[in-house]
């Protein structure tokens, strides 16, 4: 199976462990992801003004490399990329007379895209298109004294017309950790947002979500949370230490992304990981646990 | 005025609520008040405004007192309320109405060169273009 891949900028930098872990879990699941031949900025976070429509160009633009490569489904690991893809698509093809614009605009593309010839696809409903079952089949390690807090973020699940699962009460990522052989931990901060793009210039709303979340996972009896975004990464492992810094009661927690924990399970090449990318060193709990 | 503006004797004539109709596409005229955005909105500890009395305030043409509030700038996008709301109303899309108001009359809201130089360096790649999608035009 093959599928075209859209990093985006971030996989190629900070989450750059995320990029690696993603291709060698999908790689042991037989699934070629080719990284596009050019791609671009999405944008990262979607215009909701209607009358905006430069703000599209760019992911329109990655959006007819897609289709240009020849396969249907475009792989988006980073959940920003994710939504903002989908939601362009979603934004031409609700308005044609938005579709024309756009197009005039772009006439040095060589292909023209109307919104229904690429599939843009999250890394968890590809696994669970590959198969649950065969995912079972390519892990390792026991992990059933591993307990996963599974944490969704915003981007995969809002709003609700490119939502991978419920909004309200998401379970695919409790599928997989359940199908990789762990324990999943509920907290009820699982779907909610981080603080995101604020950590900027807001970073106070961060710290004061991060020590929620990151408390309710550990109150639950959380070994280790699992995410997928980069942005919601950055800033609830970064996080931590700053929290700590200012309240010593307050027990930290390794985040990793979800294929991490996967290929430590699969025992892939541990060179995939680089663990000087966690601020919250996970290499405690993995030794204790068994998965190093 | 359409009948359902008639919730006020105010006549609401105000050029700021017609830019954020067309830039939002929102009709916010559908809030019944019921408050479950604000109750499930993450940041409303931080915002001066809720987002149901933004809506409120919407619906009465009181948009300079929202273009002058920090709600707008705390929102992140997260579109929570949005999901919880029963009515349909897009509240994240009147918020990044508010901000572009604002943006197209001022051009940012933040000055780049004020963010720490350590930080800009730390920070992935995605926190500043998306806060920058955000707060500068």
């Amino acid at each position: 199976m093959q599928v075209s891949y859209y990093p985006g900028c971030t996989l190629k930098t900070n989450a750059k462990n995320f990029e690696t872990s993603a291709l060698a879990v999908l790689e042991r699941l037989g699934v070629t992801a080719r990284e596009l031949e050019d791609w671009y900025c999405c944008g990262v976070c979607f215009s909701q003004a209607s009358d905006n429509l430069m703000q599209q160009i760019a992911p329109i633009r990655t959006l007819v490399k897609a289709k240009e490569s020849g396969n249907r489904q475009l792989l988006a690991l980073c959940t920003m990329c994710f939504n903002t893809l989908k939601r362009s698509i979603e934004f031409i093809k609700a308005d044609k007379d938005r579709l024309e614009t756009i197009q005039e605009f772009m006439d040095r593309e060589a292909t023209r895209f109307y919104g229904d010839e690429v599939d843009v696809v999250d890394i968890l409903s590809l696994i669970k298109q590959i198969g649950l079952d065969k995912l079972k089949d390519a892990i390792v390690k026991n992990g059933k004294d591993l307990k996963i807090a599974s944490y969704y973020g915003c981007m995969l699940l809002r709003p609700k017309e490119i939502a991978i699962d419920s909004p309200d009460d998401p379970s695919i990522m409790e599928e997989i950790i359940t199908a990789s052989g762990c324990e999943n931990v509920y907290f009820p901060f699982r779907t909610e947002c981080c603080g995101s793009y604020q950590i900027v210039n807001e970073p106070d709303i961060v710290k004061t979500r991060a020590k929620k979340i990151i408390g309710s996972a550990v109150k639950n009896g959380a070994d280790l949370m699992v995410m997928l975004c980069p942005l919601c990464y950055y800033n609830l492992d970064e996080m931590q230490l700053e929290i700590q810094k200012e309240d010593n009661t307050f027990q930290t927690i390794p985040v990793l992304y979800i294929t991490q924990l996967l290929a430590l399970l699969m025992e892939l090449d541990l060179d995939i990981h680089d663990f000087s990318l966690h601020s919250v060193d996970p290499r405690p709990v993995l030794k204790r646990k068994g998965l190093l | 005025m359409t009948k359902n503006r008639a919730i006020s004797s105010r006549k609401i004539e105000s050029e700021a609520l017609e830019q954020l109709e067309d830039i939002s596409g929102v009709n916010v005229y559908a809030c019944y008040q019921c408050g479950n955005c604000s109750s499930a909105c993450p940041a409303v500890e931080f915002m001066d405004i809720l987002p149901h009395q933004v809506i409120r305030k919407v619906q009465l043409g009181f948009i300079d007192e929202l273009i002058e509030s920090e709600t707008p700038w705390i929102c992140a996008a997260c579109i929570t309320c949005t999901v919880k709301c029963p009515r349909g109303v897009d509240i994240a899309k009147v918020m990044e109405g508010l901000r572009q108001i604002v943006l197209r009359r001022d051009f940012e809201h933040i000055n780049i060169r004020e963010i720490d130089k350590k930080l800009r360096k730390k920070l992935p790649q995605i926190a500043l273009i998306g806060n920058f999608r955000k707060t500068i035009l």
